[in-house]
């Protein structure tokens, strides 16, 4: 397999995913090309991150099929060609003991493999990946100590320091305040555009992304848009209407003011873990 | 005083032991607390008591284990226990610290029973519960070196992956990491090193050996290598102060070197304090 000659990142056939006899996604279909930036919305509950498992390989769906690069995500196996940056507060305690270089060269454990250690070249991409957001000053300092968002750029280099092709980032703004979550954006855009990262970034949050992104996907259950931005903003109003009912001049307008009630799209699913065999 | 160490070759081997597991337990506690396990180590001791009641029974009706040293019979049962406490983490899937109690008071409960039916309370048994500074034999030391280079190296082998999976679970699993199997050699380990403090600092206390240091390491380490670094020292120097206390003042070394570690976290704290202030 040959990432550079396959045209799509991600190819999703036919996907549903159900939980407890409810559906949670319906009949899922979408390709992603290599190199776009596509902002994934919802509102809480749509399914969002169940999605993002199942491309992850994490969750099994009921009937169709995920290919990354190609192949099929039960069969991929070159998982250091995908980055993925969850909410910061579901998988982190933020009293660990880490160092930000010790944090960002846990990015590169995957790809070395077992039995084998840290090299200098392995050293210097680390030290790169922190320089690529801005984190250089920061490097031996605790990572607990950190703001929100200086902790996100952080497993955004461990995402990257394995130099993937793909990056999904799963809510990653959560708890980051309105201003870095503008430098936040556009560190991603400026990833996308200079090195062509494929960029698939969860959010519910339509306002602030929209003018970053080169694509949108709406997705309730199942999906109800996905197409270049432009598009999207011609038909936002019926988009939102269908997607959110009532709650979409809210959300556009006072999104700053109304993080806080979209928070934890858990989907109640962090139950359903992959099992390692 | 110190001299006196080094002239009795049973001295000679406490003071070699006292140093490995000053080494070993700080290690693995170092894991273990950073995975809010540190209660595993008081389950897998009290499991151990279990197995040495169980080895002193057989030596009174069976010849063959007479001779044998409980000590062995403890680390089994402690392996043993470390998987059941896997199996239970499994059953009880939302409440896995409740693992914990049922393997600790079971492990007591038939342990107590076993003791009422060999002998009762006696010497032997109060060391095997408070430590001992003559408790080491020549073949005891053998196998104590050659159990320390082995789990030495396998924390070596494994250290980024288990550092990767107690930062961050998920993220460690979807860079394949092997979670459930290093998590089952881990605790496997974690067993090891009780049987083998056990016989210094005694069954009720070994856990100390395994969370204090690593408690006072924490409020001085900024990263996760730092933390061994500390725990090591703190552990190391409790473990050289407890036993020459407890050998001139004729004290159990197991109550010593839990004084002296408790000395240095208070002191840790103390100090710890006025510098960030």
């Amino acid at each position: 397999m040959d990432i550079k000659k396959q045209p799509l990142a991600l190819n999703i056939q036919h996907l549903s995913f159900s939980y407890h006899n409810q559906n949670v996604l319906e009949d899922i279909n979408m390709q992603i090309p290599k190199g776009s930036f596509l902002g994934l919305v919802g509102p809480n509950g749509s399914g969002k991150s169940t999605l993002v498992k199942c491309l992850l390989g994490l969750l099994s769906p009921n009937a169709g099929s995920v290919q990354l690069f190609g192949v099929d995500v039960k069969k991929f196996n070159r998982w250091s060609d995908i980055g993925f940056v969850s909410q910061k507060a579901n998988s982190f305690n933020s009293g660990f003991p880490a160092t930000v270089f010790e944090v960002v060269s846990m990015g590169l454990y995957g790809k070395i493999g077992l039995f084998r250690f840290l090299k200098k070249k392995h050293k210097q991409q680390v030290r790169e990946a922190i320089e690529q957001v801005g984190m250089e000053d920061y490097i031996d300092d605790n990572i607990g100590q950190l703001s929100g968002g200086q902790q996100q750029r952080v497993f955004i280099a461990r995402a990257l320091v394995s130099n993937p092709s793909l990056l999904i980032l799963d809510e990653p703004t959560v708890g980051v305040d309105a201003k870095s979550v503008k430098n936040f954006y556009t560190m991603l855009k400026k990833l996308n555009d200079e090195q062509g990262i494929t960029l698939i970034l969860v959010t519910h949050d339509i306002g602030a992304m929209s003018e970053y992104v080169t694509d949108v996907a709406c997705l309730n259950k199942c999906l109800h848009f996905h197409g270049n931005t432009n598009t999207f903003e011609e038909n936002k109003e019926e988009m939102m209407t269908a997607m959110y009912g009532h709650e979409v001049n809210l959300l556009e307008h006072n999104h700053d003011h109304d993080h806080h009630h979209h928070h934890h799209d858990h989907d109640d699913q962090d139950g359903v873990r992959r099992e390692e065999g | 005083m110190i001299e006196v160490f080094f002239q009795f070759d049973f001295l000679r081997y406490s003071l070699y032991t006292g140093l490995m597991i000053g080494f070993l337990a700080p290690i693995l506690g170092v894991f273990l607390v950073v995975r809010r396990l540190s209660l595993m180590a008081d389950a897998l001791s009290h499991i151990t008591l279990t197995g040495i009641a169980f080895s002193l029974l057989l030596g009174r009706h069976i010849t063959m284990f007479a001779g044998l040293n409980p000590v062995y019979m403890g680390m089994a049962f402690s392996i043993t226990g470390s998987l059941l406490i896997e199996r239970l983490r499994h059953v009880y899937r939302y409440y896995k610290e409740l693992a914990i109690p049922i393997i600790l008071s079971a492990g007591i409960g038939v342990g107590v029973v076993f003791i009422s039916l060999a002998d009762g309370f006696n010497n032997d048994l109060f060391n095997y519960l408070f430590g001992s500074v003559v408790a080491i034999s020549q073949s005891d030391f053998q196998v104590v070196v050659t159990l320390t280079i082995v789990v030495t190296a396998l924390l070596f082998l494994f250290y980024k992956e288990l550092f990767f999976l107690s930062f961050d679970e998920e993220q460690a699993v979807i860079s394949g990491i092997p979670k459930r199997s290093l998590h089952v050699l881990f605790m496997v380990l974690v067993a090891l090193v009780i049987g083998i403090s056990m016989q210094i600092v005694g069954i009720l206390l070994v856990s100390a050996l395994m969370t204090l240091p690593v408690a006072s390491a924490m409020k001085w380490a900024k990263g996760f290598k730092q933390m061994f670094l500390y725990a090591v020292i703190f552990g190391e120097v409790s473990i050289v102060i407890g036993l020459f206390s407890a050998f001139h003042l004729d004290l159990a070394p197991g109550g010593t070197i839990v004084m002296a570690n408790v000395f240095l976290l208070i002191g840790s704290i103390a100090l710890t304090r006025k510098r960030s202030l």
